[in-house]
């Protein structure tokens, strides 16, 4: 909402400067976002005088000699035809860009150079007169600043004005605080004094009819009020200035003496108010009634429209000339011929604007006030306003008037204890203060009992509660003047969520591995025409309208984009969620877990000027890396058995991750659409738990109240006493057979080498020369260890023979020899 | 065999014919592998030569013993040392350059970063902990009831027009705000309730420099007896210094369907200390957050009963502190997750 400086001065004769109406409204109000200087597009004009003045023969063209108070004269070529040596004109040195948009630079004119400009009125963008260049009367030296001239001097406010509040929509709204705020009483604006009266009007419930025109509601529930007045003998023609001035001071455009009066009292007063041309309403009959499906309508913006039942309309006799609320219509415009007009001044339902409005899909100034709610009781006293400023602005005479509807309801009294104020406040404010904050803002308030009843003024529909009007009392106070001391409390009630406690530790396991954590977006395109994505019905683009249901998509997506970037060495992940529709249709989200690594494996070093690529078995420490951080003390397994959802959607899953015992994620090589220069990108994807969809069903039945659902903790690490004992260590190079894996050849080893096996460590894989298709070589290095004593040489060879016996025994693996 | 069938002086010569064979093998081997061969060879555990000689120390005198013990440790670990030499001086360390020159770079490992904007939910919450709040999470898909309707947000009414929403069906939309878990922890729990609510929000929203369709909120929620709105403002102001370091803040008027009274909280602006620059848009003031009183009829929704319990909520974006704290023009670049930006943050 843009408020003028003046115009709020008009209503609110106070004596603060601009900067401090902002301060106060901002503080107590409603926030002032902007704050410019009407006429800020002319700071640079300046005034100057006509020295010399010569014809350009043959041309309208003057050659001229101008002093623009810098000391030198500057040539200046100019069309207009007054030009006057001596006079001073507005002055636009070259380098200034005009209200237009067009940037004054020297140039040469018929052979003559010309530096600047020499403006008139409508190129200072101050009126439609281009017939001439504006001379001033003015005493101010050539130099003086243009602005400083004009008596344009106004400020505008921005005023961010939130759905709760279209009573301030006005600058009557801002008006009725101003008071309330500086205690200087409201008045009505000095250029509103001695209007034209209006006759007392004919009037109606649903209808009425006068001497020339008649009014019908078809519902009062969708047009609760309605006033026509018929002005007769109007001259349409350009506004006088003071007018001029007030519309573009809240930066719009002045059109025409009646359309300018309207905009006065939609900005003045927030009601929207219409003027037909009379001579178009067909029998000068007004019904207001609800589309016929399938009628249409040409607005004002020219745009044929098809209505429905939803849209409410202004008809005539016969057809729809206006939407209700929203804009008029083509047709019944008020034009230069005009010389009859039909004033509506009227209110309509916010809902069923707002139904026209989202059914057309156009807003105006008069659906966004009529949608959030204007004062019900404005029509009465506005419409004689609205015949009157537009009878004084543009002639003609005020002739009958019909005034149809019902009285609006009273708004329900509210019940306020005026001790509950400083209860919910924190400071003690008397029943007395309460009362008068209140009224200074147009409550009604009644002592009765212990409580007040307070009655809302018709322009407040957002008041219901007594917290409103306590709101209201500490707004109206200052909320700066509450005091400022945090008072001790209870510790809460409520666990934190085990999915931020497991997130965290996973979050921060990952970074210090040295991977970046990243946040992108969750949507994502439809790869896969099988895959049962959840789809967003109403998406901004078609381009994703999915939301994804693997973090590893989304983490594809970003790789690509950093190789798009020329960036090979990609470590990244994100903990989040996934969208998973199930089976049943329901749509569950899992938190997750994802990482992709591509690229080198470590940083290049001069010592090592070309490091390895990350691999398959770097995914696989960062799972069980997540693992051992997410759940303390699990083991992570992985298998090329792949779960379904490792299978489904792309390609190149290589494992899948379960911990202990449950599937929970997998590995797999990312297939990227990559430059030849790109390392393969591997990742792992793990759900670390879901966030319980259904609504909640009682007090302490949260999913997570349950000490199973606690974020896992790892058990306190026991201490084990440190060995003084030398170890005695061997290696075994065993042939496996490919049917047997790693890790059940280590359990083996684990289970038959006793207890003074102290490690295992896997140290090397080989196939080739020398080994039998269908096996492989691993050798372990193992390390035993007494606690008490040097082991023997023959105990370690007794061990390493019982040991290559059960292997071969138990799974059929054997040493390697030679 | 324990029978002494070997003097100490046959034991010396063996031990010395091992030495002028071991060591300068190993100092002759070509390469780190010959080098391991050679080692086997004399060194080895279970065949080599050394392995040999300590079996023979068995069969000299017990008078001799202790000197050819003595004799035969100190060739083990002169060729032991010769090895060792020879390993180091293979080694590729050693071949890359000389150590004379600690100014050549070190060998690193890769750095990994947390996000900026978890950098600073991580600041927010730190702050909050220290309150004694805890953190509640609530799912991303939501009832319409709990997005709107338990937030007392009127039906079909122009503050719904302030959260652009994207539907999954009728009956689900993604979230617009973090508020429904005030409504979800409320039902679950008994106050006193102290929580924060960090998470991410969608709107429908175009992607462009200053807007997301997804973003991370933050949000407080306090309910318990005799809660008032001082508390709020004392609380938050107390933020407001820890975090922002700000010298001053103020408190003005809003709307919030679900708060009552509402108020958004704005720090000085620390850039020109609030005499107005292009930081604060000329204001002198930074806008941080929206809060307020608990609107009773959100407790009711909840079953918290309005009169006993009171309370008060706030929210606000760590995605726009990031932003400004860190001088980012473009909130795309917080989810291009391009690695160079990322590296940026490393701590």
């Amino acid at each position: 909402m843009n408020i003028s400086h003046e115009w709020l001065k008009a209503f609110v004769p106070h004596a603060l400067d601009a900067a401090a109406v902002r301060e106060l409204l901002t503080a107590h109000v409603a926030t002032v976002e902007g704050f410019e200087a009407v006429g800020a597009e002319l700071e640079s004009f300046v005034v100057a005088r006509v020295v010399e003045s010569e014809k350009i023969p043959d041309t309208r063209l003057s050659f001229n000699k101008v002093d623009d108070g810098s000391g030198e004269l500057i040539e200046v070529v100019c069309g207009a035809p007054n030009v006057t040596v001596g006079a001073k004109y507005p002055f636009a040195r070259s380098g200034t860009t005009m209200p237009g948009g067009l940037l004054i630079e020297k140039r040469k004119i018929r052979g003559f150079v010309s530096n600047g400009m020499l403006c008139s009125p409508s190129e200072l963008g101050l009126g439609d007169d281009h017939d001439g260049i504006l001379e001033l009367t003015t005493d101010a030296a050539t130099g003086t600043r243009l602005l400083d001239v004009l008596d344009l001097s106004d400020a505008r406010l921005v005023v961010d004005v939130l759905p709760n509040r279209p009573d301030l929509l006005s600058h009557q709204g801002f008006a009725y605080e101003l008071t309330a705020l500086t205690g200087v009483a409201k008045q009505m604006p000095p250029e509103l004094a001695d209007l034209p009266a209006t006759p007392k009007p004919a009037e109606g419930e649903s209808e009425a009819a006068g001497r020339g025109v008649s009014v019908r509601l078809e519902s009062t529930a969708d047009c609760p009020h309605y006033c026509a007045i018929v002005i007769r003998g109007v001259t349409v023609g350009p506004s006088p200035d003071w007018l001029k001035r007030r519309i573009e001071s809240v930066g719009a455009r002045s059109i025409n003496n009646v359309v300018d009066a309207t905009n006065y009292i939609l900005h003045g007063f927030g009601q929207p108010v219409h003027a037909f041309d009379l001579a178009k309403i067909g029998g000068s009959s007004i019904v207001v009634r609800r589309a016929r499906s399938g009628e249409t309508l040409t607005t004002l913006d020219g745009t044929a429209r098809v209505l429905s039942n939803d849209v409410l309309v202004i008809a005539d006799a016969e057809r729809p000339t206006a939407l209700a609320g929203i804009m008029g219509g083509q047709a019944s415009e008020v034009t230069e011929g005009t010389t009859d007009i039909l004033l509506e001044v009227a209110t309509f339902s916010p809902k069923q604007v707002r139904a026209g409005r989202r059914h057309l899909g156009i807003a105006t100034d008069a659906s966004y006030r009529f949608e959030r709610g204007i004062n019900d009781k404005s029509v009465p006293r506005v419409a004689p306003i609205a015949a009157g400023l537009i009878a004084m602005v543009a002639g003609g005479t005020i002739e009958e008037a019909v005034n149809v509807g019902v009285e609006p309801p009273a708004h329900d009294p509210i019940s306020l204890r005026p001790e509950r104020v400083s209860r919910l406040l924190g400071d003690e404010v008397s029943a007395d203060e309460t009362a008068r904050l209140l009224t200074s803002i147009g409550f009604a308030v009644h002592k009765s009992g212990d409580a007040f009843q307070v009655t809302a003024p018709s322009w407040r529909h957002d008041v219901t509660l007594d917290v409103d009007l306590i709101e209201e009392v500490a707004r109206l106070r200052g909320y700066d003047r509450l005091p400022d001391v945090i008072t001790g409390s209870r510790p809460s009630s409520v666990p934190d969520h085990p999915m931020h406690v497991v997130g965290r530790r996973v979050r921060d396991a990952l970074v210090a591995h040295g991977l970046f954590e990243v946040r992108p977006l969750p949507f994502t395109a439809s790869t896969d025409a099988a895959a049962a994505l959840v789809r967003v019905r109403n998406p901004l683009g078609d381009d994703e309208p999915f939301l994804r249901d693997s973090i590893l998509t989304t983490l594809a997506g970003r790789a690509e984009y950093n190789l798009s970037r020329m960036q090979g060495d990609v470590r990244m992940f994100e903990i989040g969620t996934a969208f998973v529709a199930e089976a049943n249709g329901a749509l569950s989200e899992e938190i997750r877990v994802g990482a992709l690594v591509m690229g080198a494996r470590r940083p290049r070093h001069f010592t090592e000027p070309d490091p390895p690529a990350f691999d398959a078995w770097d995914a696989k420490e960062l799972a069980e890396l997540v693992v051992r951080t997410a759940w303390p003390g699990a083991r992570a397994e992985l298998s090329a058995e792949l779960s379904a959802e490792a299978r489904a959607g792309e390609t190149g899953a290589l494992w899948s991750l379960s911990v202990e015992g449950t599937v929970r994620g997998h590995v797999r090589e990312i297939t990227l659409d990559a430059p030849v220069w790109a390392a393969p990108a591997f990742g792992v994807e793990l759900t670390l738990g879901k966030m319980p969809a259904a609504a909640v069903a009682a007090r302490g039945a949260h999913d997570y109240s349950r000490a199973s659902d606690a974020a896992p903790r790892p058990q306190p690490v026991r201490y084990a006493r440190l060995a003084v004992t030398p170890a005695a260590v061997f290696d075994l190079a065993l042939i496996v057979p490919d049917a047997v894996s790693a890790a059940q050849v280590e359990q083996t080893i684990r289970g038959s080498a006793g207890e003074l096996l102290e490690a295992v460590l896997l140290f090397d894989e080989f196939r080739g020369d020398g080994i039998p298709a269908g096996t492989r070589s691993l050798a372990w290095r193992l390390t035993f260890r007494h606690p008490d004593r040097t082991l023997r040489d023959k105990e370690i060879d007794g061990r390493r023979s019982q040991l290559l016996k059960t292997l071969d025994k138990e799974i059929g693996v054997r040493a390697r020899t030679a | 065999m324990t029978d002494a069938n070997l003097t100490l002086h046959d034991f010396t010569a063996l031990l010395a014919s091992f030495e002028a064979e071991a060591a300068p093998a190993m100092t002759g081997a070509a390469s780190a592998d010959a080098l391991d061969a050679v080692r086997a060879t004399y060194l080895g555990r279970a065949h080599g030569w050394l392995k040999d000689l300590s079996a023979k120390l068995g069969q000299l005198e017990k008078a001799d013993r202790g000197a050819a013990g003595k004799a035969f440790n100190e060739v083990r670990l002169r060729v032991e040392a010769a090895l060792e030499a020879r390993r180091t001086e293979l080694s590729p360390r050693r071949e890359a350059g000389t150590l004379a020159d600690p100014s050549m770079p070190a060998r690193r490992s890769w750095v990994g970063a947390v996000h900026p904007v978890s950098q600073v939910l991580d600041e927010m919450i730190e702050i909050f902990r220290e309150l004694g709040f805890t953190i509640a999470l609530g799912p991303e898909v939501e009832t319409p009831w709990y997005n709107f309707g338990a937030l007392n947000f009127p039906p079909d009414h122009p503050a719904m027009d302030l959260h652009d929403t994207l539907y999954i069906s009728d009956d689900a939309v993604l979230r617009t705000h973090t508020s429904p878990v005030q409504v979800r922890t409320l039902q679950a729990w008994a106050p006193p309730i102290r929580v924060l609510i960090p998470g991410n929000v969608h709107r429908r929203d175009p992607f462009d420099a200053s807007h997301a369709p997804t973003f991370a909120q933050v949000e407080g929620l306090v309910v318990d007896e005799g809660i008032t709105f001082a508390d709020l403002k004392a609380t938050l102001t107390h933020f407001a210094k820890r975090f922002f370091g700000a010298t001053k803040t103020r408190f003005r008027p809003s709307y919030f369907p679900f708060t009552e009274p509402s108020a958004e909280m704005d720090v000085l602006c620390g850039v020109c200390d609030g005499s107005g620059c292009g930081v604060c848009k000329q204001s002198g003031w930074i806008e941080i957050l929206g809060s307020g009183l608990v609107h009773p009829s959100v407790l009711e929704s909840a079953g918290v009963d309005s009169e006993k319990y009171t309370g008060w909520a706030f929210g606000m974006g760590p995605g726009r502190t990031a932003m400004a704290r860190h001088g980012i023009p473009d909130i795309r670049i917080l989810y291009d997750s391009d690695v160079r930006f990322l590296s940026q943050f490393a701590r």
